[in-house]
């Protein structure tokens, strides 16, 4: 399978590649690892007419302590997440869930930012990075902001981003010491979580998302409500599809989706506190 | 557009369109056609080249992501006519079957050992996730990844 022809341009910094996106517009997309997009382009799900290389960008990939977070940078690969000493004290499942994503190949060109800016509801790393309550920087040509990662998938393979803006850092609070649980549940080693679960429990702060369990990205909202409010696992885990849309596909009905959500989200709160 | 790449030593320079999967790159333009395509899906791993120095699956890297790199695909690993360690151990162990996956998991394998030089054998399978034998050999396959690494196999799977 061959992607439809695009014409190719190559970012020497993230600078240039913001010229590049306002020059071309809604026709361009940006290439950063190429593991989710350029399978969706060979299978011609995605036709974007230029593709803006981001992937050399060294600059954007870092994982720094930045006193209160961890700032991770766009470009950073997974490969990268899933040896950084830095993550294993201070936001472990980070670094686990990393070390989840497809295999050793695709964790040695994926990227955190690719992967969040892809949007992909069953991707891993959204997940964590909702359960985390983290904060994604987009950089334009009029300036940088914030975005919540709560406030970032706004649809299926859709994010807040708007075209003229790259994703340049994802800023981690620290988590050192709270107790996490990632749960990923499929039939094969490297195959895409049917469902997964991300959580980070620490009372009123509790974080827990949702891998494949609609159309976006999902933060269970009701569960780290629950859990705040001082209800056990079993409790809590009731409330797991509250926030969520189930959808069926070759794997799973929406029941044994719903009914794989609860147990998994149970799962982690009870390893989350163990 | 013009793209150069040092593939096994070396430098090979070409015009590809921007499309061009390195993989193809690798196979049509370059001639080495030990790089197997399987799934073109990027789940099998029989396509698994070694990018400076880490494994990749080619059929998810254009050749423009490549330029510059360097590239070792299973023809690069012999040295003055002798197989390298780790296609000497696939061979003692008879790490092979109807060998489509093999340069892939030759490939993965070498990329394993440069991370993890002494894997167990959980490791080994771990490391190995990305590449399918669809005669199901693994075991033996296993057992020459842990013979490479000079590791003694540990009893179970």
């Amino acid at each position: 399978m061959i992607p439809a022809p695009f014409d190719y341009a190559r970012a020497g910094s993230a600078e240039e590649a913001l010229s590049l996106l306002t020059e071309h517009g809604e026709d361009a997309k940006l290439l950063a690892g190429g593991h989710s997009l350029l399978p969706l382009m060979k299978l011609r799900l995605a036709q974007p007419s230029v593709l803006i290389d981001v992937g050399r960008l060294r600059d954007l990939s870092y994982i720094r302590d930045a006193g209160d977070h961890i700032a991770v940078g766009a470009l950073t690969r997974h490969h990268d997440l899933e040896t950084s000493d830095l993550l294993e004290t201070e936001a472990p499942i980070l670094k686990h869930a990393a070390g989840e994503v497809g295999d050793p190949q695709v964790r040695h060109r994926g990227t955190i930012g690719g992967s969040l800016a892809h949007a992909d509801p069953a991707s891993d790393l959204p997940a964590v990075v909702l359960a985390l309550k983290g904060t994604l920087v987009a950089r334009s040509p009029s300036g940088e902001r914030e975005i919540r990662a709560d406030e970032f998938f706004t649809g299926f393979l859709e994010s807040a981003l708007a075209p003229d803006e790259l994703l340049t850092e994802i800023r981690i609070p620290k988590v050192a010491g709270l107790g996490w649980s990632f749960q990923k549940f499929n039939r094969r080693a490297q195959d895409w979580a049917i469902v997964g679960v991300a959580a980070v429990v620490d009372g009123e702060r509790t974080g827990v998302g949702l891998v494949n369990m609609g159309s976006t990205p999902i933060r269970a909202a009701a569960v780290e409500a629950a859990v705040a409010g001082g209800a056990s696992a079993e409790e809590a885990a009731q409330r797991a599809v509250d926030d969520a849309e189930p959808q069926a596909d070759l794997n799973a009905s929406v029941e044994y989706r719903t009914h794989l959500a609860k147990v998994l989200v149970r799962r982690a709160l009870e390893e989350a506190r163990a | 557009m013009r793209i150069t790449m040092t593939v096994n030593g070396r430098e090979r320079s070409s015009e590809v369109e921007p499309r061009t999967l390195l993989v193809h790159h690798i196979r049509e333009g370059l001639g080495l056609t030990g790089t197997n395509v399987g799934c073109d899906t990027s789940s099998c791993g029989a396509c698994t080249v070694l990018m400076d120095g880490e494994s990749v699956k080619s059929c998810t890297v254009l050749a423009v992501q490549a330029d510059g790199a360097d590239v070792t695909t299973i023809e690069g690993l012999a040295r003055d006519g002798e197989m390298h360690p780790m296609q000497q151990a696939f061979q003692r162990n008879h790490g092979l079957q109807c060998g489509f996956c093999t340069p892939g998991m030759v490939m993965a394998a070498v990329s394993l050992l440069e991370e993890v030089p002494h894997p167990t054998d959980r490791e080994v399978r771990l490391g190995l996730e990305g590449n399918l034998c669809r005669c199901t050999g693994y075991q033996n396959i296993v057992a020459a990844v842990l013979d490479a690494a000079g590791s003694t196999q540990e009893a179970g799977a």
